[in-house]
């Protein structure tokens, strides 16, 4: 048997408020986290391809330092996300690893 | 378009009626991979796709990412999948239309299909083989309130006529190619141009940066970081946009608008078929890959069945059977032998290697 993976908390916060803890597992990224868990609102059309920017998330201000900023292909990405904000990313630009246990990120109204 | 590529463009300017042995919708790697299926069993084809090039999600959402299962082919590109897939079906040489959506389909008295899309072109055909994919690409509206209202009068997502921007005052939101060389051809007809981009850093052609920003410096024209957050107006007549910027919001004159936040995938007129229809998928059977309608198939992504798989393989195979099924139909008289292509002399002659 494999040895047990530590899992890494992330909590998903809705437009209403309505919070979802996951457990998610390093290594992968915080789209598939989301998917795996079936989070609404992230749709990641392309698969996690950076191609679509419907798997945008707003990072929470106390973990945008070790989340870090986003590429400059994720950046142009950005471009075709509604509302984009200084704390937006793509999730499926976003590595999880246990530095990152506790990330809180928030899911915007809509993904267009 | 690459240089590989063997395209025949349609002559659609005729108008009149085509006639074919099957129509493919989405010229995505399942719609290429039909063209070779059924041309190995005598059915010609013409394929229909929305975007202005062959490829589908391949060239248009990755073209340079790395797809890792196609078999035999350990690492390949969208667009490289692309163009050997277009290497592979030049033998049969179906005709492409490109930049056209399929609008309406319907049964003629003798069992074939009419369909008909948004430039006027008529099809007849014998079998229809839906290869949609995630559905037609098309552009993605800004979830701005009211937006519906003035679309088609005051918010655009083409320019299809410059006229309807002259002597306007017009707003283009975005910060690629489409936005740039928009706001350069609409500047010297406009009333007032404005172009609003959410960061001061362009993903389009430098020279057209350049000639945007000497319009700015010279006051020929206004460009503004930021968002536009709501639109004023009424009756369908745009007045203004609410553009919110680091320094606070700022109302925009505006009496066209023109968004340009790319493509997205919508199902379409496709829904309106009177095919049955399961959470936006085509249900198919998995002997033929037809619809409940026989003779209209559905291959790829954009069909359903108990363990479907949405890999670019599956679909190659779907395309395999699914061309089985429509040769009963295209040739019902001719009998079927199932040949090999490293064998046989016939499929030989039709793939020009013999």
């Amino acid at each position: 048997m494999e040895p047990a993976q530590t899992m890494v908390k992330i909590t998903f916060v809705q437009d209403d408020g309505t919070r979802q803890e996951v457990d998610a597992q390093p290594g992968l990224t915080v789209m598939e986290a989301a998917k795996t868990e079936d989070v609404p609102g992230i749709e990641a059309e392309c698969g996690g391809a950076c191609a679509c920017a419907t798997c945008h998330v707003y990072v929470e201000p106390e973990w945008r330092e070790a989340v870090g900023p986003p590429s400059e292909m994720e950046e142009d990405m950005l471009d075709f996300a509604f509302d984009v904000r200084e704390e937006s990313r793509l999730s499926c630009q976003i590595r999880i690893s246990e530095a990152l246990d506790g990330l809180v990120v928030k899911v915007p109204s809509k993904q267009f | 378009m690459s240089d590989t590529s063997p395209l025949q463009a349609a002559d659609d300017e005729t108008g009149a009626p085509i006639e074919t042995d099957a129509l493919i919708i989405g010229a995505g790697p399942c719609g290429l991979f039909a063209v070779f299926e059924l041309g190995l069993l005598d059915i010609r084809a013409h394929v229909v796709d929305i975007l202005d090039k062959v490829g589908g999600q391949c060239a248009e959402l990755y073209p340079e990412k790395p797809i890792y299962d196609i078999p035999a082919l350990p690492v390949v590109t969208g667009q490289e999948l692309t163009d050997r897939l277009m290497e592979q079906i030049k033998p049969f040489g179906a005709t492409f239309h490109l930049g056209q959506q399929i609008d309406a389909l319907s049964r003629e008295a003798d069992g074939r299909f009419r369909l008909s899309t948004d430039r006027g072109q008529v099809f007849i055909t014998k079998v229809v083989v839906i290869a949609a994919g995630g559905g037609s690409f098309t552009p993605k509206r800004p979830p701005l309130e009211g937006i519906e209202a003035y679309e088609g009068t005051s918010v655009f997502y083409s320019v299809r006529r410059m006229k309807d921007f002259a002597d306007q005052d017009v707003l283009i939101v975005g910060g690629g190619d489409s936005a740039l060389d928009w706001t350069l051809n609409l500047q010297p007809i406009a009333r007032s141009l404005t172009l609003l981009h959410r960061r001061d850093d362009f993903r389009g052609a430098p020279h057209s940066v350049e000639k945007m920003r000497a319009l700015v410096a010279s006051g020929a024209m206004r460009l503004l970081i930021g968002q536009a957050t709501v639109l004023h107006g009424a009756d369908g007549r745009l007045e203004r946009v609410t553009v919110k910027t680091k320094d606070g919001e700022e109302p925009v004159v505006s009496t066209r608008m023109l968004p340009f936040f790319g493509l997205t995938m919508k199902l379409g007129p496709i829904a309106d078929w009177g095919l049955n229809l399961e959470e936006n998928l085509i249900p198919v059977d998995t002997e033929k890959f037809q619809t409940s309608v026989p003779g209209i198939f559905a291959i790829g992504d954009i069909n359903s069945y108990p363990g479907k798989l949405k890999l670019i393989l599956s679909g190659f195979h779907e395309a395999a059977l699914m061309s089985q099924a429509a040769h009963r139909i295209v040739h019902p008289d001719k009998k079927l032998l199932f040949q090999y292509t490293t064998s046989s002399s016939s499929l030989q002659k039709k793939l020009g290697v013999r």
